[in-house]
């Protein structure tokens, strides 16, 4: 079992960590950090969202009604306009406060039933209590991102084939952004608000779906057209009664079913998007759906609930197993690219744990693989303590690195939220390895994360800081379990020239093959780069960038 | 005159069981709704206890008994007529008229008229348990003030107002049966056991039989109070009784706002209504289930069962959906079985199952391709003197290029599979060409009670239908049927399509057309999607020859040992490219592309109206599930310069 004491020390302060190469994480100054990153094609773009760029909103929607005069409704106008904003409650609630102009007997009756119903609602509350949360701070608790609500970029998602991405900001927009394309189209929508996912629908290229407060969307984002502003009518709207606010979404690997996930609602929704239609997989206990993850097999859907319980649905005809937890609920979970492992950290515990799904019945019990429980390190800084709770996991696609976001304690300052990188081995038997921290700027802490769906020489993981900047950490290694074509599965070393000492110090083995690949990977590099990216991309794109404020409508 | 034996052995062996499966279930699941329906009648708030003991000891006498029985023939009755008039493909009335039409139908006649009694025979029955003054038709009673007048019957008018509703309620049923499709059974893309089906639609079909009723009471009301005196005098007359003058009519608005009849009326409604949607549920659920058809057969008398033979058979549909359905569901889920497909014959070394599989999938797609262009040919040359014989000229380069590709898979054979819907009596006419998709007043040919004779004399009826009579001029000619019909039938069916315009008619000389004929087209216009939605009625079959082509040939790239794949692969890209770039120009056209309204209330499947869009998405996935696994090695692949530019855009996500 692999635990923190195992990695090497965080950096000092000021220093970024810039890659992965022969098996050690390199890391420079901020200052050089861009240069350094630009030399690699395509992931040339640290995007930057300043939060002072972003025009948010000043109040909600509801509390517009002050800005007016007030002026008085008949009872029955009232009453009715009662009905279609609050329902029910809403209703009773306004007979019983214009008890004026009602007869008595009806608004102490319905009084009365306000009170069995307040005293219901809290019986059931205390059920579950995170029914009693507004749609914002269940959205903030359950979300994979770190302090959702004050965080700049709301959701990420790299396009599984093509090498795109979209991301959701805090002002409810969301901008997707191709280094191919001049073209940044930024999607905005009536129902967009509170976004708290969105994920790329596999097997199409311009389906994204995204799940917001009161609903889901997918937006059909032609990638040939040259619009910025594509208008709500590429959005389809998927709404179902009481399914609110959404919280998770995963498509299927095979692209044709969408399944949503509310913590106010016990059923899991699969969609059929093209249709419209949805099948509710019902199932009481849990009292909700938090997050969703489809193994990428598509065999295998986790679900977790708000309480202290999760269920890995089987696909093929929906069944699902129920899996209890002891201490809290889980908070995320991975699966490993064949689908036969499920990697899942639990509230309330620094360990996580893994399950394998096989040809056997299942499972019986979680094995723990890895205990992140806090360790101090000793740097020039000073101490600083790392783990704690776990808040999200995640596995690159050729299953080799496993980056996992901790949680950290935001009013100590010797215990930033950070992010570990595993190495992953599955043979001889399935084991975590230290990597190494990932850590950006000073001051920045890491929100979010996500591993490029295929990037050729290892993996690439994204990382949304705090500050509203997006990096990609490229890890060069090659990969044992995928096959190669050719020279273009060969890592290559980003500026190796640079680093002579480095590779002065490793040992025989390294240096043999960083020898070959040196040669291999230098010239291979230099045709690649000067072939495929035109240098003007990355002026381009940075140019974007600077237009890339929120227009005013 | 059965049209296959081996489409016999499926009816006999596997759907009437699962029907019957399906009535056992619904006749066990009456004894609990009756209870629950005693209960809900009677009950009172003041005296639960008494209630229940009262409920209790009614369930046990023998009326209960005797009306128990009676509601379980119902039951039975109502899933038979269930399998007699499913279909897997809607029948999609493109205007107005038509549906006016199947409304009106001899067929349609019956099974109303069946809804009817059956409605009046559940009404008894819950008058019966009602009991108090609903329980008879007829009471002692003395006629006249004085004390003089001799004792005679009387009409409980309480007992005649339920049976009348019972009886309103299924015609209305029935009625609206036919305008939602209620007949149509549509097959679900998540697969679910039974029971978590039935549990998870239990819900819907009890809020969705509680607002039929409601509706269905609310206008009974205002029908009987305009009408009721007539059944009531009629009623009166035939059984000898007389109308006590000392009672307050019923059909009167103080009679009528009596709240207690009001909520008997609906809860025996609700209850109607639940029973049978219940059984019709439980239907569908049945007759959709997988089936899993053996790919191969060591035994050749088994050979008619395997899915190679059973995907080519044309009758009944639902063996063929069935089939298809379990191709695509082989090919996502099952290794062995697609290892199977992709076998070789052991003397000889031929891939037969591949090519069988591979091959009813393409002519499934080709046919549906060939069907868009015809469609949207007429559309385009809408009101434009162009005949649409010379169908060499309106042939694009897309289109030859499309026939060279898939002319080895087309097979000699009319390619008319999916038009006659599969009731099991339906296999009587399996050779007309004629669809119950088009003309407005033919009779649907497929009903059982249509006999051989007046079928032949039907048959020509297509051309001499009152609007082929009153409408003569060649305008109008050319275009009405044309633009919102589905007049591709016979285009499909391997004839080169006909102008219209030289239909022989009776009567050539031409004249103004009438007023009549103008109203008529005008209504026959009405419903621009409902062609659209005609044209994909059956597409699910062709969704799931996309899924189950697109997985097999992703499987391939690792499983295939012989390579039995890439033969076919070139075809298989050009069939799907060809049928992209068609499915790609009807979408382009008005209404196809805008959504249907959706109509979550009944128990009518609306699913069919939203195929065509998922036919679309169907498409495009099983496109770059293909560019996916490949990738470049496509490159290698044979095909025309049109068709690798089309598929470039794939390889680059950009379509």
């Amino acid at each position: 079992m692999c635990s923190l004491a195992l990695f090497p020390a965080p950096l000092a302060c000021g220093q970024t960590t810039l890659c992965e190469s022969n098996n050690e994480l390199l890391s420079g100054t901020a200052t050089d950090h861009r240069l350094k990153q630009s030399t690699h094609i395509n992931y040339s773009v640290v995007l930057y969202f300043p939060r002072e760029s972003l025009k948010l909103h000043c109040r909600t929607e509801s509390s517009s009604k002050a800005a007016f005069l007030d002026h008085s409704e008949t009872l029955w106008m009232r009453s009715a306009a009662a009905w279609r904003d609050g329902g029910l409650t809403g209703l009773l609630n306004e007979i019983t406060n214009s008890n004026t102009e009602v007869p008595k007997w009806l608004s102490v009756s319905s009084g009365f039933t306000l009170a069995l119903l307040r005293w219901f609602s809290s019986f059931h509350g205390s059920l579950f209590p995170h029914l009693t949360m507004s749609s914002e701070n269940m959205l903030a608790e359950f979300s994979q991102v770190l302090n959702w609500s004050d965080c700049v970029v709301r959701a990420f998602a790299w396009h599984p084939h093509a090498d795109k991405f979209a991301v959701a900001l805090l002002d409810d927009s969301i901008k997707i952004y191709n280094p191919k394309s001049a073209t940044t189209p930024t999607l905005k929508h009536r129902l967009q608000r509170s976004v708290a996912a969105v994920q790329w629908k596999p097997m199409c290229a311009s389906a994204l779906a995204v799940a917001c407060q009161n609903c889901l969307l997918v937006w059909h984002v032609d990638p040939c057209s040259l619009s910025t502003r594509p208008s709500s009518g590429c959005a389809q709207v998927l709404s179902n009664p009481g399914h609110s606010p959404v919280t998770s979404i995963a498509w299927s690997p095979s692209g044709s079913l969408l399944v949503s996930a509310s913590p106010m609602d016990t059923a899991m929704m699969v969609w059929d998007v093209a249709s419209e239609s949805c099948v509710p997989l019902q199932r009481v206990g849990g009292g909700g759906v938090t997050f969703l993850s489809w193994s990428p097999d598509s065999s295998h859907v986790l679900a977790s609930t708000p309480s202290a319980l999760f269920r890995v649905w089987e696909t093929r005809t929906w069944t699902c197993e129920r899996w209890p937890c002891v201490k809290g609920r889980c908070q995320s979970g991975c699966w490993s690219p064949d689908g036969s492992r499920l990697l899942f950290t639990v509230q309330g515990e620094m360990v996580i744990y893994v399950l394998t799904f096989g040809d056997t019945p299942g499972p019986q019990a979680a094995a723990v693989v890895a205990d992140l429980s806090e360790t101090t390190f000793n740097t020039a800084d000073g101490d600083i303590i790392v783990g704690g709770e776990i808040h999200s996991l995640s596995w690159d696609p050729t299953g080799e690195r496993l980056a996992v976001l901790l949680e950290g304690d935001p009013q100590a300052a010797d215990r930033p939220a950070i992010i570990a990188v595993f190495k992953t081995r599955t043979n001889p038997i399935f084991e975590l390895l230290p990597c190494g921290f990932v850590q950006g700027e000073p001051g920045a802490e890491p929100r979010m994360m996500q591993f490029h769906p295929n990037f050729q020489h290892g993996a690439l993981l994204t990382v949304c800081w705090s500050s509203g900047r997006i990096t990609h950490v490229p890890f060069y290694f090659l990969g044992a379990g995928v096959p190669h074509f050719g020279l273009s599965g060969s890592p290559s070393l980003p500026r190796p020239q640079e680093r002579p000492a480095d590779f002065a110090n490793q040992s025989l083995f390294t240096e043999l093959i960083s020898l070959l690949l040196f040669f291999f990977t230098a010239f291979f590099f230099y045709i690649t780069n000067n072939a495929t990216l035109p240098p003007t991309v990355r002026s381009r794109s940075l140019k974007l960038l600077s237009n890339s404020k929120p227009t005013d409508f | 005159m059965f049209s296959t034996e081996q489409s016999c052995w499926f009816i006999r062996k596997v759907v009437c069981w699962r029907a019957v499966a399906s009535i056992a279930w619904a006749v066990l699941l009456l004894l609990p709704i009756t209870a629950v329906f005693v209960i809900l009648s009677r009950f009172s708030l003041l005296h639960p206890i008494q209630t229940f003991s009262e409920c209790l000891s009614f369930l046990t006498c023998a009326s209960a008994i005797f009306s128990l029985i009676l509601m379980c023939g119902v039951i039975i009755m109502v899933g038979f007529l269930n399998l007699e008039y499913y279909t897997v493909i809607p029948t999609i009335a493109c205007s107005k008229i038509a549906l006016l039409g199947q409304l009106l139908h001899p067929r349609q006649f019956v099974n109303s008229l069946a809804h009817c009694i059956m409605g009046i025979i559940v009404a008894w029955c819950c008058a019966v348990t009602l009991g108090g003054r609903y329980e008879t038709i007829g009471y002692p009673c003395t006629q006249g003030d004085g004390t003089d007048s001799s004792p005679q019957m009387c009409l409980n008018e309480y007992h005649l107002i339920l049976l009348l509703a019972g009886a309103f309620v299924g015609f209305s049923h029935s009625l609206l049966a036919v305008i939602s499709n209620i007949n149509y059974v549509s097959f679900h893309t998540v697969q679910q056991y039974k029971y978590l089906r039935f549990k998870g639609s239990l819900p819907f079909v009890v809020k969705c039989s509680a607002a039929q009723a409601l509706y269905s009471v609310r206008n009974y009301i205002v029908v009987y109070f305009f009408l009721g005196y007539i059944p009531k005098a009629w009623i009166c007359k035939t059984l000898n009784l007389h109308l006590n003058s000392s009672v307050h009519p019923l059909d009167s608005i103080a009679g009528l706002l009596d709240l207690s009849l009001l909520y008997h009326q609906w809860i025996s409604a609700s209850f109607l209504l639940f029973t049978w949607n219940i059984t019709l549920l439980l239907f569908r659920i049945f007759v959709t289930e997988v089936y899993s058809f053996p790919v191969q057969s060591s035994f050749t008398e088994d050979a008619h069962q395997c899915l190679p033979k059973v995907l080519t058979d044309k009758q009944p549909m639902i063996l063929k959906f069935l089939a298809l359905q379990d191709v695509a569901l082989l090919s996502q889920h099952s290794p062995s079985r697609r290892c199977e497909v992709f076998s070789l014959s052991q003397p000889g070394g031929h891939p037969h199952n591949w090519n069988a599989i591979s091959k009813e999938c393409l002519s499934l797609l080709a046919d549906l391709t060939q069907r868009l262009v015809a469609y949207h040919d007429t559309v385009a040359t809408n009101g434009r003197a162009k005949s649409l014989s010379t169908g060499s000229e309106r042939k694009t380069s897309s289109e030859t290029s499309f026939t060279s590709a898939t002319e080895d898979l087309m097979s000699p054979r009319p390619t008319l599979l999916l038009r006659t819907p599969a009731s099991v009596f339906a296999r009587f006419v399996v050779g007309t060409p004629h669809s119950p998709l088009t003309a407005p007043f033919t009779p649907d040919l497929d009903s059982p009670f249509a006999s051989p004779a007046l079928r032949r004399l039907t048959a020509p009826l297509d051309q001499c239908s009152p609007w082929f009579g009153t409408v003569q001029s060649p305008h109008i000619m050319r275009r009405a049927p044309k633009l919102w019909s589905t007049s591709t039938d016979s285009q499909v069916n391997g004839s080169p399509p006909a102008s219209p315009a030289s239909v022989p008619s009776p009567k050539q000389e031409p004249f103004k057309p009438s007023r009549l004929a103008l109203f008529l087209r005008n209504r026959k216009e009405q419903l621009p999607e409902a062609s659209s939605q005609a044209l994909f009625a059956d597409s699910q079959a062709h969704i799931w020859a996309l899924e189950g082509l697109s997985y097999l040939v992703q499987a391939s790239f690792s499983e295939d040992q012989f390579g039995v794949i890439q033969t076919t692969l070139p075809s298989i890209l050009g069939c799907m490219l060809i049928l992209q770039e068609a499915v790609d120009r009807h979408f382009k056209l008005p209404h196809a592309s805008s959504k249907p309204v959706r109509s979550a209330s009944g128990m009518g499947d609306s699913t069919y109206k939203t195929l065509r869009f998922a036919l679309r998405a169907t498409l495009k996935t099983a496109i770059y599930r293909i560019t996916t696994t490949f990738g470049n090695h496509l490159n290698a692949v044979q095909m025309s310069a049109e068709h690798r530019k089309r598929l470039q855009q794939f390889l680059e996500y950009k379509e």
